[in-house]
Parts: structure tokens; sequence; C-alpha cells
């Protein structure tokens, strides 16, 4: 029964592909679908405008000034990048380690990857205040003859993300083969059967496909694995090799990467929770998807309270004037130690709830401890960021920071236009792979006649 | 699988039963379809373990190889820059950007690799329009032996897909 537990009753194949397939091709034009289709449209507009308003006024529009040259822009970036590590994390390496709580969830989390990855994107390219010249990140042979500086952390960023993003879409689209082959063979209009069967390539799941199938994904898997813990800490790297203090520190990579997973299992339960009701998939996404993920944003939210424990411990056996002041004073008194103590609230109390088992058996509970992990993450990214650039080692050179309306539009924007892509995925793209929910339940009816 | 006579199964256990008695029998051009993989067919149609990995090995590694040859030439020796006093062929610094490069190539070549040996993208073939096909991707384990195959005779392998229970027997392809 306990093995059971990740797949409610026991469909039939044709049951299944009905349920999961049809999120395709049936109508949906409820209100509140509208509405919130019509909230992302908005958000996009407002981000389309921030980015406008960037791009003609230049980075002054924004409230960054030295010292604190990287404030909203940065932060946004590392908050979106991190979200997008669980969903890496839950189709890579959940996979690797056989975890069947993973099979009707990995989609989705894909899903929220790429769109994460593509949020992270824009913000660096913005940051450079002439995005137009973002082109010169790339190795090409310029009638100036100069080249990309390598030893620089912009170029491993640029190299990190594209090569993250380029491998997600990849992952994404190769699990998606089985299932577009399955829309294709299932669509009752002609125009979606040409549609999905054309982006389906033919795939017709014979055994000589399968093989090399089976094995391209297991490879993706494994070096999907290595790439999403190196992504994470390439843009740790942007801090650690800097010497500010707060940021000087050899714990930044692991520290980066479980803070990112972290953040990316309550966006996923964010997104998750919602849908699920939605679509009725509480047959393939049950109590026991919640329960695992809570039970891994729990671990990984221990994972970053060690971290925060162990940079103040640095900081203290440095013994560092400068690092000092940073941990001990100007984040915990500091101007805007309102994101510090936003932090510790959500990052290391309000996770604590999650050791209730009642707690992570209610969606509803879970949805609103995630919204609040969410907030404490870009908060703990915030007050990193900005509060070490606002008190560097000179008091002469220290200043304080306040965001413009531009900034809120291009953060508020970007999660409109993330939103606005989740919604046309859930329209548009079959939200469980089927193929592999209908594996996994011929498996578990095979154990229970054993 | 082009054209051919095709075989409908209801469980994967049932096509795994035909599949073993076609290939008893003889025939060798046979392929399975299913809506999931089902991993002991792949040994009897007579396709081993896929040969993926060891094409992407040398291109993962070529691919990360180059790359840090080509921070070399950029950074040390076509355009060095004092950045600090910082050694302009620093190895440690090249790391990131090498393993990344190894990744893309590896991921990206797979893609071209696994649709070149598993023959894709081919959106049409004359399978498709064999009556029930479709749902070979939703619930039904099709058999299926090419007409290709030398020692093919459609009149016993219908017999064979008879013997081994076969829900519906199909041709696809022209006529024969």
């Amino acid at each position: 029964m306990r093995q059971r537990s990740v797949l409610v009753g026991m469909p039939s194949d044709a049951e299944l592909s009905n349920q999961l397939l049809s999120t395709v091709w049936l109508p949906r034009s409820r209100p509140a679908w509208l509405g919130l289709f019509g909230l992302a449209s908005a958000g996009t507009c407002l981000f389309v405008l921030a980015i406008t308003v960037t791009l003609y006024q230049g980075i002054g529009a924004w409230g960054n000034n030295i010292p604190v040259g990287w404030a909203f822009a940065i932060t946004n970036f590392v908050w979106w990048i991190g979200i997008g590590h669980a969903g890496t994390f839950i189709s890579a390496i959940l996979l690797l380690l056989e975890q069947r709580w993973r099979t009707s969830i990995n989609r989705f989390a894909e899903a929220m990857t790429i769109f994460a990855v593509i949020q992270a994107g824009i913000f660096p390219a913005l940051h450079l205040g002439r995005p137009w010249f973002a082109y010169w990140l790339l190795p090409y042979p310029a009638t100036m003859r100069v080249w990309p500086q390598f030893r620089s952390a912009l170029p491993w960023d640029f190299a990190a993300v594209g090569t993250y993003f380029t491998v997600s879409l990849l992952f994404w689209y190769v699990g998606l083969l089985p299932d577009l082959a399955g829309v294709r063979d299932r669509a009752p209009d002609r125009a979606r059967r040409i549609l999905y069967g054309t982006f389906a390539l033919g795939y017709r799941g014979s055994a000589r496909q399968h093989r090399h199938y089976r094995l391209y994904y297991g490879l993706l898997a494994g070096i999907a694995t290595p790439l999403v813990l190196s992504v994470h800490s390439i843009v740790s790297t942007d801090f650690a090799i800097g010497l500010t203090p707060g940021w000087h520190s050899t714990i930044f990579p692991p520290f980066f990467v479980a803070g990112a997973i972290f953040s990316g299992f309550a966006m996923v339960i964010t997104l998750l929770v919602p849908a699920r009701r939605a679509f009725h998939l509480e047959n393939v996404v049950t109590a026991k998807h919640l329960d695992n993920l809570a039970k891994m944003a729990l671990v990984t939210g221990w994972i970053v309270i060690y971290s925060y424990v162990i940079e103040d411990f640095f900081a203290w056996y440095g013994g560092e004037r400068a690092d000092l002041y940073q941990f001990f004073v100007a984040r915990m008194r500091g101007p805007n130690s309102a994101a510090f103590w936003t932090q510790q609230v959500c990052n290391i109390l309000v996770t604590q709830l999650l050791w209730l088992r009642s707690v992570r058996r209610s969606p509803m509970a879970l949805w609103i401890i995630a919204i609040f992990i969410n907030v404490g993450m870009w908060c703990e990214r915030f007050s990193l960021i900005v509060i070490s650039l606002e008190r560097e080692f000179l008091p002469s050179t220290w200043h304080g920071y306040a965001p413009t309306w531009v900034d809120w539009g291009l953060f508020a924007g970007s999660g409109g236009f993330f939103l606005l892509l989740f919604l046309l995925f859930l329209r548009y793209v079959p939200i469980v792979p089927v193929s592999e929910v209908k594996e996994l339940k011929h498996e578990l009816a095979r154990e229970e006649a054993l | 699988m082009w054209s051919g006579l095709l075989a409908e199964f209801e469980t994967p256990e049932a096509m795994m039963r035909a599949l073993e008695e076609v290939h008893r029998r003889g025939w060798r051009e046979i392929d399975s379809f299913t809506p999931y993989p089902v991993r002991a067919a792949e040994a009897i149609v007579g396709a081993g373990r896929s040969p993926i990995n060891w094409i992407l090995f040398p291109i993962a590694f070529g691919g990360a190889g180059l790359a840090f040859l080509f921070q070399w030439f950029c950074n040390a020796y076509d355009y060095p820059l004092n950045v600090g006093g910082r050694p302009l062929d620093s190895v440690l610094s090249f790391i990131p950007i090498t393993f990344e490069t190894g990744v893309l190539f590896a991921a990206v070549s797979g893609l071209l690799v696994f649709l070149l040996l598993s023959g894709l993208p081919q959106l049409y073939s004359p399978i498709f329009r064999a009556p029930g096909f479709e749902r070979a991707t939703i619930d039904r384990f099709w058999v299926g032996v090419d007409e290709r195959d030398p020692a093919f005779n459609r009149r016993e392998v219908e017999r064979a897909f008879r013997g081994v229970g076969a829900t519906s027997i199909v041709w696809a392809g022209g006529e024969s």
C-alpha cells in the first residue's frame, strides 16, 4: 500500500491517457482561468514597459548607484535561476535515484525550470547597461581583435546559464516525445494531430527507438546532475571571488546550491497545488507527492540554515572587522535590515512547520508555507547583495539603497511573464508524463501480483 | 519498419510471448510498438544496448578540450591582458567554461545522434495508416514483422500471430 500511494486507484491505460492528454484539447474558459491569464498578460505588459524604460533611459532608471551596483537585477537573476534548480533536481537526480514519486511531477518541474531560466537570463543582460552589446560575451573574431575575458565570472555565468537552458530544454523535449505522439494519436481534431504529430517527429515507440531513447534520456539525466550543481556554484563564484565582506567565503557554492533547490521546491509546491486542483490530478499527484516535496524542502532548508550558521561562524572566527560588522551589525540593524529579518522568519521559522505531518498533508497549508519560502529566499539574496555592498570596507563609501518603480516593475513583470509561460504550458502541453505514469502503473501492478 | 504484418495485443506480457514466438520461428526483421519502453523486447528484436554513450563520450571530452584550448588561445596567447598581475594561463578560471562546454556538446550532439540512430524525424510511415495502430501510443502493444525479411511469408506470420492470441492482425504498407 505504501508504494501504491504514488498512484491512486488502478485506472486503465486508456483512462489515464484520456485524463492526462485531454487537457491539451478540452476547452477551458472559466472566469478563474481567464482572470489568471489576464493577470499574467498584464504582468507581461508591465515587464515590457519596464524593459523599454530601462533601454530608453539606461540603468539610471533603477535605484542602483555606487556602491550598490548589483541590487535588484542580480537579486532577481539569482532568485529565478535558483528556482529552476528544483526542476532539474526532480527530473534528473531523482531519476538516477529511481524515486517513483518523481514520475508524475517531473514534466511540471522541468517546465518551471525552463521558464525560470528565461526570466533569469533577462536580468544580467539588462544589467549590462547596454544589452545590445550582449553578444560581446561570445567569442567571435571581432575586427578589433579582442577576445572576451574568460578569467572573469561574467563569461562563466553566460556559459553556465546558456548550457543550463539548452540542456533543460532538450531534456524536457525528449521526455515529451512519447506524449506528443500520444496527443497525435488521440486528439479529436486534425489540426492538433498535425501540429503535435510534427513535434512528435514520427515517434512511434518501437523497440528499436526505445533502446536509444532510454539511454539518451538517462544520459541527459546523468549530465544534467553535475550541470545543475555547477550552475549555481558558478553563480555563487560571482560573489565568492569578490572581496566584499559577506561574499568572500568558501561555503558559497554548496550554500547557493542548497538555497536554490530549497527555493525551487517551494516554487514547485506553489505551482503544483493550484494546478493539481484545477486539473483534478489528485489520483496521479497524490498526498504522497506533496509530502515528499515538503520533506525535501525541509531537508534543503536545514542545509541553508546550517550555511547561515557557518557564515556567521566564519565571520566571527576570521575576526576581520569588516566581516564582523557586516554579519553582526549591518545585516541585523543597518538600512534594509527588514529584508534580513524577513529572510530569518520565512526560511528558519516558517519552514519548521513542515515537521508536522498534518501540515505536509494539507495542500493549502503547504501552499502558504511555500509562498513564505519564496519570499524568504528572495530576501536572502537581496540582503546578501544589497547589505553587503552598502557596507564595504571604507565607511566613507557607505551608502544606502532604495529601488525605483522600474525595479519593482521588472521584478513583478518577470513574475507575470513567468506565469504567462506557465499557463500556456498547462494549456498546450501534456502536463503529466502519461507514458511514464503508465509504465509506473504496470510496475506497481506486477509487484502487487507477486 | 516500413511495411509488413502487424498484430495487436492487450498487455506487454502477451506482446512479449508473440515477439518470442516470431523470433523462435526465424523471422529477424521484427519490431514492437509500445506505449512505454518494454526492455525485454529490445534484446529480442536484435537491437542490443544502444551505442549512444560511446558516441557521445569522445564528443563531450572533445568539446571540453576545445573550450579549454580556446580560452587559453584567447586570454593567454592571442590577446593577453594583465589583470592585477594574475597569471594569463590561469587553469582554474578556465575550468567552469570547459565543463559547461563539454556538457553542451554532449547534450546537443546527443539529440542529433539519437534522432539519427532511431530514424527520426519520419513524419509519415505506412504503419500509421494501419487500422487501430493509433492505440500503440495509448494502451495497445503491437508486434510487427517486416516484409523485407527474407523468410517473410504473410500467411505463416499471420498463423503465428493467431497462435499467440493476437486481438487483431493488420497489414501495413502497399498491396501484397
